[in-house]
């Protein structure tokens, strides 16, 4: 639904195709100490570092993405190549109907890209100044713009933090105030790169409605990229995961859930003591403490396993769970390994 | 909106934003316009050590002299107030990658990074520069006809914007270079051998500062013009001068841009 009059966007109008991308750096070398920095000087050593590799997926317009990876996967690359900020080395990307690395005015006017970590506010003046060379940079009239930043105010609950310098705001009310700032002419395509970085537990939380909301008003596609397993599984039904440039999963959470972690834990707690061995042939006993089991079974297997255990053994309680999906991240991006 | 009316309005932005930052700083704001008003009166020195005895400087007198200081002290007003702000946070911008913001905004990048910030302090240093001119220009014995004041004017607004486009040309490297100071910082002292008029350096200088570098543009053909002691006419080429530079200015920053690799977050 468009707010206070406004249209919702076309359909299709910011659809992201990207086709075989892929981006290589060359970086010259250098040994540390004098003799390096002469070995420097006279002769560059210089070699190709790949930081994207044949990267190819679509989103829909409107749709919400999760982008996973660890540090240096090539998550911010990918998305500096998106918003037309860098030339891909190989492959065709297209935003919103545009060629994003043309930057033509149109292309720039449908985009937004937030940066968790960089700040385009004014550091010595209050938000609000900044808000304005933004609207007249994207050329909303004084009513519009004003509109606008009403409105949005009151979803990211800015209130008077707009009118105090950010050098005094928190560092949440900054990065609302940045958020703001960087929605203010209203995109069809959002490119947030780990917009909770370094915030609370309740700002975080604040932030991710913010997007949820904003997402349902506007019909806005956002592809997000986070540390914070939280703001993804809180918003992405889909998730790109990509792994030394490479991408490795697409495809919904539950998926890569499923696909990382073959097995279910399942805790049971007993009314009297059994032998391990009794229990063993339903899963791999993980743990056994008196009346207490815990057990992984195979997904494949649960529902008949759980059934068999409540007829065979007195059961107070059951309970099935997922391993936290950032620990299977992690221990899959430890291992350097594909799920 | 068309281009100027939008354009006109995000310079209001920008500048009222400038202004705005910098009242916090007053104090900054009374030191600058002290060193501003040393800078001169050295300078005023210097000349003056030239002229002691009565003699001639490369073909100029003391007051005519006197008029390439003011050409100088009112082009360096326009670096303080526009170029230096401006152009040496090109830098800074690639350096920490809040480039990147610039280059979102559906607006010519160039345009931004030239405007966007205004340093007033340089502003008096113009108007006394404007005035040394005149001033001088009257002690000569001149009596500028209002074409030959037109054509000074137009002559110093080519000087600043070819002062302008080298400034950029040099910025814009920090694209690859991204420690560039020391070469701003180099660039800005061969323009100050123009607070001297150009016949007053030996012939290999002047070709050099003539030539390579357009010095000479910048201060002595404005003062030349103002005082009626151009020979030929240098209008046309002044202009072309300007333009060729602006024109290469653009060309390599859109070229820049595509080697631009945005600082890693």
């Amino acid at each position: 639904m468009g707010t206070n009059g406004d249209a919702p966007m076309a359909a299709g109008a910011g659809s992201i195709q990207v086709q075989g991308l892929g981006k290589t750096y060359r970086v010259a070398d250098k040994l540390p100490g004098l003799g390096g920095t002469m070995r420097h000087l006279l002769r560059r050593r210089l070699r190709d570092v790949v930081a994207v590799r044949d990267v190819s997926f679509s989103i829909e317009a409107g749709e919400m993405v999760g982008f996973l990876g660890p540090n240096g996967a090539g998550k911010t690359t990918t998305l500096k190549m998106l918003s037309g900020l860098i030339h891909p080395s190989t492959g065709t990307v297209r935003v919103a109907g545009h060629v994003p690395q043309r930057r033509q005015r149109s292309f720039l006017q449908a985009i937004t890209l937030v940066m968790g970590q960089k700040q385009q506010l004014i550091w010595d003046l209050p938000p609000l100044d900044s808000l304005r060379v933004n609207a007249a940079v994207y050329g909303l009239d004084e009513a519009d713009s004003r509109r606008r930043i009403g409105e949005l105010a009151e979803m990211l609950e800015l209130g008077e933090a707009l009118t105090r310098p950010v050098r005094k705001l928190s560092l949440g009310q900054r990065m609302k105030a940045e958020l703001l700032a960087a929605l203010l002419h209203r995109p069809e395509v959002l490119f947030l790169d780990e917009p909770t970085l370094g915030l609370d537990v309740n700002a975080q939380a604040r932030v991710r409605q913010f997007l949820a909301d904003y997402n349902r008003r506007t019909g806005a596609t956002v592809l997000l990229t986070s540390h914070y397993m939280g703001d993804i599984t809180a918003l992405c039904p889909r998730v790109l995961l990509i792994h030394g440039g490479q991408l490795v999963h697409d495809g919904g959470l539950a998926d890569l859930t499923s696909r990382l972690a073959p097995c279910r834990a399942v805790r049971l707690d007993l009314r009297e003591p059994v032998p391990a061995d009794a229990i063993t042939p339903f899963g791999t006993v993980e743990q056994m403490d008196g009346r207490e089991v815990r057990l992984l079974i195979p997904r494949e297997r649960l529902t008949e396993a759980v059934a068999g255990l409540l007829a065979h053994f007195d059961v107070l309680d059951l309970e099935v769970s997922d391993p936290p999906i950032e620990e299977l991240i992690g221990g899959l991006f430890r291992q350097g390994g594909r799920p | 909106m068309g281009w100027l009316p939008r354009h006109g309005r995000v310079l209001l932005r920008f500048w009222s934003t400038a202004l705005a930052s910098q009242t916090e700083y007053l104090f900054n704001f009374s030191v600058e316009l002290l060193a501003m008003a040393g800078n001169l009166a050295g300078s005023w020195f210097v000349l003056s050590l030239f002229f002691r005895h009565g003699q001639q400087l490369g073909g100029w007198r003391w007051e005519e002299a006197l008029v390439v200081l003011g050409a100088y002290t009112l082009l360096d007003g326009v670096a303080t107030t526009l170029l230096r702000p401006n152009l040496n946070a090109i830098v800074t911008l690639v350096q920490n990658g809040s480039l990147d913001f610039v280059l979102l905004k559906p607006i010519d990048s160039q345009f931004w990074l030239s405007t966007r910030l205004i340093a007033p302090v340089g502003l008096p240093q113009i108007a006394l520069g404007a005035g040394l001119m005149l001033w001088a220009a009257a002690r000569a014995g001149a009596a500028p006809s209002p074409l030959a004041l037109a054509s000074t004017t137009v002559l110093l607004l080519a000087a600043s914007v070819s002062l302008y486009s080298l400034w950029f040309l040099v910025a814009a490297t920090s694209i690859w270079f991204t420690k560039i100071w020391n070469a701003t910082e180099v660039l800005r002292n061969v323009l100050v051998a123009g607070r001297y008029p150009i016949s007053a350096y030996p012939s290999g200088v002047r070709s050099l500062l003539t030539l390579v570098l357009p010095v000479a543009f910048l201060t002595t053909v404005p003062a030349e013009a103002l005082l009626a002691r151009a020979g030929s006419h240098p209008l046309p080429l002044a202009l072309l001068v300007a333009a060729g530079l602006f024109t290469a200015s653009r060309l390599f920053w859109r070229h820049a841009l595509r080697f631009y690799t945005s600082a890693s977050s």
